[in-house]
């Protein structure tokens, strides 16, 4: 494989493949707690420690597989390592702020299913990247992925305010809407690679 | 098998094709529907494999449902998941090299797909097995539907092929966006939008009145 610097596997995984809305990974969250910028920024910044400590932990796993040759496991270990560190993060909101704990709800606990997290830790398995490179590439994916939610949120309070067709109103605008980020988006393709 | 239960059994069945449409009525499992269908022929096995996920593991969720304690039950769940996710990932990695790198990351995706979790979840672990498993069936043919009616309408319009096969001829300028990533939200945008539209419409006419037996 090409050797590829820091910043460009951090500026392709915020810009250019953007988790969400190049690559379509974590699309539940996007469309369901976009809904006001509070969360939004606050669910971005949880993501992105799940997917840093998640890759961390699955670096270490992965070597510890390929040692015993037990690389069948590897998905299944990721998922347990996932789950409980959203449970760590989850158990810290509630503890240090339980407002937003209670504002975030039922998405909380759902990173664990949130093909972003689990997404982080296969491409970096697949692209074989070393230690700093999973490091630079998790921050870069949740950068990428809280910088999608943001601008998200920040569109739909805008529209709140203005006066939409009762029949697009909901999922369909929603989706309308992140199409044309997106097509926004394919305009960094080509970058830093 | 009465009437009744029978009416029951299929009722069961028909729920996740129409009624509760995993793709378009619930909107779950967004990430591999857009991700993977640029063409029929990926949506189409995308959809088997995750039905394929989906029954087995909401029958074998049933079948522990009494003996997992409450505390750990989703853990387990997600377990028994990813079991049958590793056991499809090598089984299309044998059957055909083709599909197993043009779906890529997305097979072991399967994992954290909405749809299963929340069926073991809301059904399986409250219905006997073979109950669990007809409604997997039919969310799974639900699942397919709406990945083949995503992939057919952008295949068509981003490539002018239909499985492959050319449709419209050399002439044809192919409308690239449609494959691209924008393409997979506009089209399932505007296909909420046709139902949308017709479910309105159908309301407009159950409530007009001397006119109540409209399709």
């Amino acid at each position: 494989m090409a050797p590829e610097s820091l910043g460009q596997i951090f500026v392709a995984a915020v810009l250019a493949n953007n988790f969400v809305l190049a690559m379509f990974l974590g699309l539940c969250p996007f469309l369901g707690v976009s809904t006001r910028l509070d969360t939004a920024f606050p669910m971005g910044v949880a993501t992105t420690f799940v997917m840093l400590v998640a890759s961390l932990c699955a670096y270490g796993l992965n070597l510890l597989l390929t040692m015993f040759q037990l690389e069948f496991l590897r998905l299944i270990s990721y998922i347990v390592v996932i789950a409980s560190a959203v449970q760590l993060v989850e158990m810290f909101l509630k503890k240090t702020s339980p407002v937003l704990f209670r504002a975030l709800g039922i998405y909380l606990p759902l990173i664990t299913t949130n093909c972003a997290v689990l997404g982080v830790a296969l491409f970096q398995t697949a692209r074989e990247y070393s230690f700093t490179q999973s490091l630079v590439f998790s921050l870069g994916g949740g950068a990428g992925f809280t910088l999608a939610l943001v601008l998200m949120a920040s569109v739909r309070e805008r529209l709140q305010l203005s006066n939409v067709l009762g029949l697009v109103q909901g999922t369909a605008l929603s989706l309308m809407l992140a199409g044309l980020l997106s097509m926004a988006f394919m305009g960094f393709a080509g970058l830093g690679s | 098998m009465s009437d009744l239960a029978q009416a029951r059994t299929f009722d069961e069945f028909m729920e996740g094709i129409w009624r509760q449409n995993p793709v378009f009525v619930m909107v779950l499992g967004m990430c591999p529907t857009l991700a993977v269908t640029v063409s029929a022929i990926n949506a189409l096995s995308m959809g088997l494999a995750t039905g394929f996920v989906l029954v087995c593991s909401c029958g074998l969720v049933s079948l522990v449902r009494n003996i997992v304690p409450k505390e750990v039950r989703i853990a387990t769940y997600i377990v028994i998941i990813a079991t049958f996710v590793t056991v499809v990932d090598y089984v299309i990695q044998a059957v055909s090299l083709a599909v197993y790198d043009a779906l890529g990351a997305f097979i072991q995706l399967i994992v954290v797909n909405c749809i299963i979790l929340g069926r073991a979840e809301a059904h399986a672990s409250k219905h006997p097995p073979l109950k669990a498993m007809v409604n997997a069936l039919g969310m799974s043919i639900g699942f397919v539907i709406g990945l083949l009616a995503l992939g057919v309408v952008r295949e068509i319009l981003g490539a002018g092929t239909l499985f492959g096969f050319s449709l419209f001829g050399a002439n044809f300028q192919p409308w690239v966006v449609m494959v691209l990533p924008p393409g997979g939200f506009i089209v399932l945008g505007a296909w909420l939008l046709l139902f949308a539209a017709l479910k309105r419409r159908k309301e407009a006419r159950l409530a007009a009145p001397g006119d109540g037996h409209g399709a």
